[in-house]
């Protein structure tokens, strides 16, 4: 496949360079893993065992009408931490060598109408092996917004604005419809017949999750049902926007770079190497600067090139690699993007509204809104 | 009791309790409560011999109300948290008390090993140990009953702990009124390494003495199973129901003189993983019935050289698509280099690759 790709990615590294990249960033994690145990344990736990509070502070405080603020407040902190610092996380098999069926990836199914199981493929599979590979990661723009140059405009693209606005209030349900890869569909791609096995488990945890959010619990309350399911809502909806937040600000602010199929079979066998692909996590991803509860709160997705070097590596470990990945980066010349979480929502928003026109002829310049790594 | 199980069980109370699940909420409470997990606690804990670097005890476990009960000869996998350790590790166990109905306790009879730190820790379990535990599983059982009397003797030929499943079976049978008017000779034939340490010589003795038409044989030291022998003892052994359990040398000379006597039933248990540095050995897929001679490659590319097709995903470790149960042997992570000799492990077998014989479900 050959693209003339508009860009071109800040520094080529001859394989011999990849290779010994690569070999850093393998024992880098082994160290790591090595070191796994009891702190990594305690913590998830306690973070669950704070999730549960929150929650069952939030569902208490319903029962008080004067306090629906603070209700919703921590139902929606219970919601964040839960889907990002645990589910994500755990449904990554981060926490698999604890050997808790509780906390194992192939159990645990997350607070979200996305079931897991469905999740797990998209995400941990497509999403993290061929990340930002143009075709490949159908994460780029989720199959409906235009996040690169070299995904070709289209009149339908003008809505771009007006899509990712949608696609934020309503993320947990793009999540789960993601998977149904309707665009796939419309170009004639994918059958509609591949879908009909997704439907039963998507439809099943649909009504799971709205018994319990828009009937049960509002019931419970009794008179205050209308209350409840309004700051059930308003719980879900915060999660939506947070959660796609963090996650649009992990791959698509300036410095984050996309890649073509052809330039990921750097490997003798046509393959891309360990070196490359660990190449393209960093560059394909970026950070966002904050204190340890922002860390906490974006379920340490803060530290997306991280994660994506290592997304089996429980999350809290990223935060204390991550100086050493910067300094390893930076002796091999590879662009280590960070940013304030303002800049780098900025930045996206930029580049959902001007991918929404089509692209100016000739540009040469680089792109002037390039974050340059910040010093930490 | 069964009203709120029935709740607890409810698909309105697994929706409110969702993503976690109603059983960690209830042990939050109290870790005996349980809605659809079975848990138990060690109530206590009997030495059965003192072999010096091999003791075994007998532990007597009271499982939660949802324990469903056991068939005689049946295992559980038990779960433990060991002080210190943040990775639980499952373990095997055959139950050595006679079947027991559901919500009841049951023992485990564990010899304990010099590498096995599951069961030198519960060797020497305090009272009160709490075990996660699965439900009672395995087919290695006995199907008649006192209640289904007839005319065929039964045989159990045991080698060391492989005692504890066929103590089940004898114990049910004596227990529910099996006696000599049913007219079934029951045979019961054993290999231990002393008389010192035979588990159960106690109650062994009682059982021979009893007018109850079971017979006990005991061979000790270096006694070895044979057919010449087996063949006085029981003269149609071949046209009789059989069971027999032990270390994998007595399982072979057994099977071999039954040749593919549909009659014997074999429970084996798992040796040690040998470690070996090269590759070698065979890998088994243990669900498709197939072995190759194990060429060191990771575990996915040798099944699909064998033309199997299993799920997998990125085939780089990262994504888990690919995790199946590797029931026996040794496997080496490929990125890590780290071995893991445990049974019944979930591991990734696009990075794993086989260390000697590896048996793995697929």
């Amino acid at each position: 496949m050959k693209t003339a790709s508009k860009k071109t990615h800040h520094r080529e590294l001859t394989p011999e360079q990849l290779e010994a990249f690569g070999e850093e960033m393998d024992a880098l994690r082994q160290r790591v893993l090595a070191d796994l145990g009891e702190k990594d344990a305690d913590y998830i736990r306690g973070i669950v065992r704070r999730q549960q509070q929150l929650e069952v502070l939030g569902r208490a405080l319903f029962y008080l009408p004067p306090a629906w603020p603070l209700a919703v407040a921590a139902l929606s902190a219970s919601k964040i931490l839960e889907n990002m610092e645990i589910g994500h996380n755990v449904m990554h098999g981060q926490y698999d060598w604890m050997g808790d069926p509780h906390l194992n990836s192939r159990i645990y199914d997350w607070d979200n109408v996305c079931p897991g199981e469905q999740w797990k493929y998209s995400h941990n599979y497509i999403h993290h092996t061929f990340t930002n590979i143009l075709g490949k990661d159908r994460d780029i723009g989720y199959g409906i917004l235009r996040m690169d140059e070299d995904q070709k405009w289209h009149p339908y693209y003008l809505g771009n604005p007006l899509y990712a606005f949608l696609l934020m209030v309503f993320f947990e349900w793009g999540v789960a419809m993601h998977d149904l890869e309707v665009e796939n569909i419309v170009k004639g791609t994918r059958r509609l017949a591949e879908n009909k096995a997704l439907h039963a488990g998507i439809m099943r945890k649909v009504r799971r999750q709205a018994l319990k959010d828009y009937v049960l619990f509002p019931a419970l309350t009794g008179p205050l049902f209308p209350l409840t399911f309004a700051g059930n809502a308003a719980a879900n909806l915060v999660r939506n926007v947070w959660a796609f937040n963090i996650i649009f600000c992990g791959h698509f602010p300036a410095g984050a770079e996309t890649f073509t199929e052809a330039e990921c079979a750097d490997g003798p066998d046509g393959r891309e190497s360990r070196g490359h692909w660990y190449y393209r996590q960093v560059l394909g991803s970026a950070n966002i600067s904050g204190g340890p509860l922002f860390h906490i709160m974006s379920g340490n997705l803060s530290h997306q090139i991280e994660h994506h070097l290592f997304p089996d590596l429980p999350a809290k470990r990223y935060p204390e690699i991550a100086g050493e990945v910067r300094e390893i980066c930076e002796r091999y010349g590879i662009a280590y993007t960070t940013g304030p979480l303002r800049t780098q929502l900025f930045s996206v928003a930029k580049k959902i509204c001007r991918l929404a026109l089509p692209d100016r002829a000739a540009r040469t310049s680089p792109e002037p809104d390039a974050v340059r790594p910040l010093a930490a | 009791m069964t009203v709120l199980s029935t709740i607890a069980r409810s698909r309105t109370v697994a929706a409110l309790t969702s993503p976690h699940g109603v059983d960690h909420y209830l042990s939050r409470v109290n870790p005996m409560w349980a809605a659809h997990e079975v848990r138990g606690r060690v109530v206590s804990v009997h030495r059965e011999t003192e072999t010096p670097g091999a003791p075994v005890a007998t532990l007597t476990v009271q499982p939660t109300a949802t324990w469903r009960g056991h068939r005689a000869g049946q295992y559980v996998q038990v779960g433990l948290d060991l002080p210190g350790s943040a990775r639980r590790m499952t373990r095997c166990f055959s139950i050595s008390s006679a079947a027991s109905g559901a919500g009841e306790a049951f023992t485990l009879t564990i010899r304990s090993h010099a590498e096995g730190q599951v069961s030198r820790f519960l060797v020497d379990a305090e009272p009160g140990q709490l075990l996660h535990l699965s439900q009672a599983q395995g087919s290695f059982t006995l199907p008649v009953s006192p209640a289904t009397p007839g005319i065929d003797p039964l045989l159990f030929i045991t080698g060391g702990s492989g005692i504890t499943p066929a103590m089940s079976m004898v114990r049910t049978l004596l227990r529910d009124g099996y006696d000599g008017r049913a007219g079934r000779p029951v045979t019961f034939l054993h290999y231990a390494r002393s008389a010192e340490d035979q588990i159960f010589a106690g109650e062994l003795e009682r059982i021979a003495s009893d007018d109850n038409d079971v017979t006990v044989h005991l061979r000790y030291g270096d006694a070895v199973f044979n057919e010449l022998e087996l063949r006085r003892l029981v003269p149609r052994y071949r046209d009789t129901d059989t069971w027999a359990c032990g270390p994998a040398g007595m399982i072979e000379l057994v099977r071999a003189a039954y040749a593919d006597n549909p009659r014997l039933r074999l429970e084996l248990f798992k040796p040690p993983a040998v470690r070996t540095d090269s590759a070698e050995g065979a890998l088994t897929f243990a669900t498709s019935d197939q072995q190759v001679a194990n060429s060191g490659a990771p575990i996915l590319e040798q099944a699909e050289e064998a033309g199997l097709s299993p799920v997998f995903g990125c085939r780089m470790g990262i994504c888990f698509s690919c995790t199946a149960r590797k029931t026996e042997g040794t496997v080496r992570n490929v990125l890590s280099g780290a071995e893991s000799s445990l049974p019944d492990e979930d591991i990734q077998i696009c990075v794993s690759a086989p260390v000697g014989d590896c048996v793995v479900d697929l």
